[in-house]
């Protein structure tokens, strides 16, 4: 018998989640007063989350690092979310976004959670507009919508190129809504450091006050974490500075399994890495591959500028490999033939780790359409030119902008060059229906669980899920848990247990400072970086996973031995900050190798050179790898994994294949 | 590209929002016209934990101008010299070989120093929770295409709605005036069926808030918008204005 | 929500709108002002001036209309005092660097001083003119002899300088008032805004100039 249970109800994919709802204990009004629920992250997932909560009449406590919930690092989300709306009239259906969510996640994921996470997201559209949320419109007044990689169908709402922002802020200002009305206290630069256990169940957390540095001690009924993915263990990646996987791998080691971390989103729009110094890497938005076509030249270590090399030199090579989706092939399947293109030698720019995104030909579409609009007949070229390229700002202009705010090159002249980057995390804490771990009462929502998105993520799904998972999947499985949880008092903060994981957290701090070494905590973190780059990147194989684990150990070992913090520890310290997340990432980064070597087949984001096809297109085998690989901490860095079968009633597996 | 640019920065330093502070002098070298500024930074703190000093606590998140965590004054203006963009979206290529840099953090009575160039900007949060939300509980909204929203007015909305809650607007303005910020939240809803319900309060509320947190008041120079990383419309504050005397009007 | 906020009046806005109040009051008077000055363009040795100074003395209506200006002035005065020293509060620690005039005019950012020296200015323009004229009418004069004072003031080149100079600063207090005025009615608007901006630069340019012109002319001695 296997040691989780995913508690997928039983019945029709179709009636699971309202069955559930219908039949889910309840907690009366007057005894949610009494119960308190810790959210750690802001997000759209813990600011949803907390808000909601606090509007059923919990009492919340949300912890985030940053000096405010807004700037949680969702609010960098730009394309779009996805909703089954169907407004375009176009075919789209819940059925359609849970079956494209399956086969994008390559049918890694769990039907029960996904075919959920399809019915809810026309809520999240409504709650959202309702909220004042400003998405795109048409001129009727009616919502815009437009397509994203790996679908069809136009589902995709969004607001310019700043979707993610607009909807944290909705999520935002609804929790600031319920911090002046009481309900929530927030915290605001503080850092999670320890889960608290009592009698098995999670009951509280330590925190680190980032200001004063002093550790709190926090009690709650329940401890929700919402904090987002671990993509920062590559150190260059499209994350936040400030991003980490402390509070994850804190629960993980107190007993919350840890699922697929191997699963990993490259994504393939990203500006290239221009020198040593690169801190973090920057997204374009996939959008642009609606109207941005990708190429490479058609001979290798070709020099010239993208707009010297003529059209017949020019090697589309999406749209040659994969005629029906062409440039919209799913994250995973783009960055790797971008990769494949550049490792043949045919990548450009001063680094060749290059390909094209070049919007030439959109602007002269647009240009043609635009000159139509306006009955103005033979227009010019360079009139057309104009055209096309107001209208290409109109959709883009803030992503064209930025992208030459960073490389000094105008886009609307010269193509783009662009890399795939370390984006989003499918892997993470695993949980159940409810969502909750492996620990009692300790849930995990939006990209720090183990998700809905199984081995890839389709654009635009992220915001689905950390809403979905906040504002309506959370409210009513955490009251099946609190309905048994209402007789409960406050545990006082004096209770040994939290005096234990305060001990804990101050001793590894005070470690740090004892260690007195050389090198700063980024150069550790640079060095792990670049072996979880190379070598459990793009693409893994059995050596260079067994290399990176035994490289990994050592400079584990290392960074024990020779790390430096500077200043103290009872006042804001980032370089101390930094240090403990490093610390976590270095345990983090085996765990992934591991993970990674023991899926010796390729899907989703996870490729593995041993399994590909005869075209280098990923082979998956459903027969040996068809479940969810749930890693229990078993201390000192030694894990005992876990199967999760997956079961697919509805969506039979299939070759995912985008030609 | 390696490094070519040596320059001599000016930092504020301050230990803690108790404690006077001071500019400090920091030599760097061999920049690369590429980097970010605050990749440059990282690599003045790299030098100095190499000397076993404290590096300089600034704000950051993102680091691609979204966020509104970083927040410098570089050589007297907000996000430094050039417009429309963040601290961290600023890049060394603005700067020349041998330039001497002064950066100093956000100054204002409302905007308290914390540490270096950290400063405390939960002033903003108090604003926002007084009445930067429409009051829909999760699970009450009808059908999202239910009010059509005429394009225009959709798009004003968002222009409103695209701050990132940086303070640059307080830290430029003569006066240490909040209005930009708290007028683009206001107009965000103003503009949008949904928000006028609960207009004429919000209006009143946020700026009650506003005023008691000891920002001053706006004498139009029109700053804000020209340093606003955004490009937040002053039309917004006419709009806050306009907003607010209907709601006195009201009463 | 429930609504929580404080008195209008006491409110930054609130202050801000009687400051544009007050200002757009001054704004009109001016015009009043430089209409009836302008009589002296006659040429006529004062006559139509002095004819429009003694009705101005002696009605009742204006003098009601003359305490309601003193009234507007004072109210901007002190609120601007007032205003200017709650925005000096919320940056007790300067700058050590500013580079304020990329992003604002300076005039937009002194009007404080501005104010300060067209008070003084007024000070004494009350003294040279407004006192003299209230003692004769207290003293029960009927026939002022306006104009000639006029030209006797304006013969001593200090004073004019110290006119023409007082002038520049209401040139650009004007400047930025104008249209600073209606941003705080809330009128900005793309289609009406360049037009009041337009109008605010001809109407501050216009009265200046027409004010500027009777020191000169007088001085000059082109005006007898």
């Amino acid at each position: 018998m296997s040691k989780i249970d995913s508690k997928i109800p039983e019945g029709s994919i179709e009636q699971k989640w309202t069955k559930y709802k219908a039949s889910a204990a309840l907690v009366n009004p007057s005894n949610k007063r009494n119960l308190e629920i810790i959210v750690v992250g802001s997000g759209l997932a813990g600011a949803s989350a907390a808000a909601s909560l606090a509007e059923l009449g919990y009492k919340v406590k949300v912890f985030c690092y940053q000096d405010s919930a807004r700037r949680a690092h969702s609010i960098a989300a730009q394309g779009g979310i996805n909703a089954a709306k169907n407004y375009q009239n176009d075919g789209d259906s819940v059925y359609r976004l849970f079956y494209d969510t399956v086969k994008g996640g390559d049918y890694r994921a769990r039907e029960g959670n996904v075919y959920r996470l399809a019915e809810v997201s026309n809520s999240i559209i409504d709650q959202c507009v309702a909220q004042g949320v400003p998405l795109a419109r048409e001129y009727g007044g009616m919502l815009s919508n437009r397509s994203f990689g790996g679908t069809q169908v136009q589902r995709t709402f969004y607001a310019s190129g700043q979707t993610g922002q607009q909807l944290l802020l909705g999520a935002y200002s609804a929790l600031q809504r319920q911090i002046g009305l009481g309900t929530v206290d927030m915290f605001p630069r503080h850092e999670m450091l320890e889960v608290v256990k009592i009698d098995d169940k999670a009951r509280g957390i330590i925190a680190r006050d980032l200001i004063t540095g002093k550790l709190e001690r926090h009690f709650g009924h329940a401890v929700l974490l919402c904090t987002g993915g671990y993509g920062n263990v590559f150190y260059l990646s499209t994350n936040a500075m400030g991003c980490n996987v402390t509070a994850a791998w804190k629960a993980h080691k107190k007993g919350a399994f840890f699922a697929n971390p191997c699963f990993t989103q490259i994504h393939p729009t990203c500006i290239p890495v221009s020198g040593d110094h690169q801190s973090k890497l920057t997204l374009m938005s996939e959008s642009l591959r609606n109207d941005g076509r990708i190429w490479v030249p058609k001979k290798q270590g070709d020099t010239r500028k993208g707009n010297e090399i003529p059209e017949e030199e020019r090697d589309y090579y999406l749209e040659r490999r994969y005629q029906a989706f062409g440039n919209l092939v799913p994250r995973d399947v783009a960055s790797r033939a971008a990769k494949e293109r550049c490792d043949e030698g045919y990548g450009v720019g001063a680094s060749k780790l290059a390909v094209f995104l070049d919007f030439k030909d959109a602007i002269g579409r647009f240009g043609k359409s635009q000159a139509k609009k306006l009955n103005i007949e033979n227009p010019t070229d360079k009139q057309l030119k104009e055209f096309g390229k107001q209208v290409v700002e109109e959709k883009y202009g803030n992503l064209f902008s930025m992208y030459e705010q960073i490389t000094d090159e105008n886009p609307y002249e010269v193509p783009m060059r662009i890399y795939p980057a370390v984006h989003y995390t499918m892997g993470g804490l695993w949980v159940d229906y409810n969502l909750m771990t492996t620990v009692p009462g300790l849930y995990c929502l939006g990209e720090a669980n183990f998700s809905d998105h199984g081995a890839n993520r389709l654009g635009a799904s992220a915001l689905m899920q950390g809403l979905a998972d906040g504002y309506f999947v959370i409210p009513y499985t955490i009251g099946a848990y609190l309905a048994k949880e209402i007789a409960v008092k406050p545990i006082p903060t004096t209770h040994e247990a939290f005096v234990a994981a305060e001990n804990e957290a101050q001793a590894q701090i005070t470690k740090f400072f004892a260690i007195k070494g050389s090198k700063s905590v980024d150069h550790f973190h640079k060095r792990l970086g670049k072996i979880m780059w190379e070598k459990c990147g793009m693409a893994r194989n059995e050596k260079g996973l067994k290399e990176a684990i035994q490289e990994i150990r050592q400079l584990r070992d290392e960074f024990w031995k020779d790390l430096r913090v500077t200043g103290k520890a009872d006042e804001m310290n980032p370089e101390l900050e930094k240090a403990s997340r490093v610390a976590d990432f270095l345990e983090l980064g085996e765990l992934m190798c591991m993970d990674a070597l023991n899926r010796s087949e390729s899907c989703g984001g996870h490729f593995r050179l041993e399994s590909q096809t005869e075209d280098g297109e990923a082979l998956r085998k459903d027969d040996e790898f068809s479940y969810v690989a749930a890693w229990e901490n078993k201390g000192n860095c030694t894990y005992e994994m876990h199967k999760e079968e997956l079961v697919f009633d509805v969506v039979h597996p299939s070759s995912r294949s985008y030609k | 590209m390696s490094g070519n640019m040596n320059l001599t920065l000016k930092i504020w330093r301050q230990n803690s929002g108790k404690e006077e502070g001071q500019l400090i002098t920091y030599p760097v070298k061999d920049i690369s016209p590429d980097m970010s500024f605050l990749e440059m930074f990282d690599v003045l703190n790299e030098q100095l934990v190499s000397k076993n000093e404290n590096p300089i606590v600034f704000d950051h998140d993102c680091r691609e101008g979204i966020c509104g965590m970083c927040s410098m004054v570089i050589n007297g203006r907000a996000h430094g010299p050039k417009s429309a963009i963040t601290t961290c979206q600023l890049h060394m290529r603005s700067f020349k070989d041998g330039d001497t840099i002064v950066v100093e953090p956000w100054r204002a009575q409302a905007f308290p120093v914390i540490k270096d160039l950290t400063v405390d900007r939960t002033a903003f949060e108090r604003i926002q929770s007084k009445g930067g939300f429409v009051s829909v509980n999760t699970g009450t909204a009808q059908d999202a295409n239910c009010i059509p929203i005429p394009k225009d007015d959709a798009d004003a909305s968002f222009n409103a709605a695209a701050c990132i809650g940086c303070g640059a607007c307080v830290a430029t303005c003569k006066n240490a005036s909040a209005m930009l910020f708290v007028a683009a939240k206001v107009s965000q809803f103003a503009l949008l069926p949904q928000g006028r319900i609960e207009a004429a309060a919000r209006v009143k509320n946020m700026v009650a808030q506003m005023d008691a947190e000891g920002f001053g008041s706006c004498t139009n120079t029109g700053a804000c918008e020209v340093e606003c990383p955004k490009g937040i419309s002053l039309e917004n504050i006419a709009r806050m204005n306009r907003e607010y005397l209907a709601a006195n009007c009201k009463d | 929500m429930n609504n929580t906020s404080p008195n209008f009046l006491t409110s930054s806005i609130g202050k801000k709108f009687l400051m544009g109040l007050t200002g757009l009051f001054l704004i009109v008077f001016l015009i009043v002002h430089a209409s009836i000055n302008a009589s002296i363009f006659f040429n006529d040795s004062g006559t139509t001036f002095n004819m429009l100074a003694d009705f101005m003395a002696n009605n009742f209506i204006l003098h009601l209309i003359e305490v309601v200006l003193f009234i507007g002035i004072a109210a901007h005065v002190v609120q601007a005092a007032i205003l200017t020293r709650q925005n000096r509060k919320a940056r007790p620690q300067k700058y050590a660097v500013q580079n304020s005039a990329v992003s604002s005019k300076w005039y937009s950012r002194s009007m404080g001083l501005l104010g300060t020296l067209l008070l003084m200015f007024l000070i004494l323009h009350l003294k040279n003119f407004w006192v003299p004229t209230k003692m004769a009418v207290m003293e029960g004069v009927k026939d002022h002899h306006t104009f000639t004072h006029l030209i006797d003031i304006f013969s001593n080149p200090i004073i004019v300088v110290v006119y023409l100079l007082g002038l520049v600063s209401l040139l650009y207090h004007l400047l930025h008032g104008f249209q600073s005025a209606f941003q705080t009615f809330g009128l900005n608007h793309k289609k009406y805004t360049p037009f009041i901006k337009a109008l605010g630069f001809w109407y501050s340019v216009i009265i200046v100039l027409l004010f500027a012109s009777m020191p000169i002319t007088i001085f000059l001695g082109l005006i007898k």
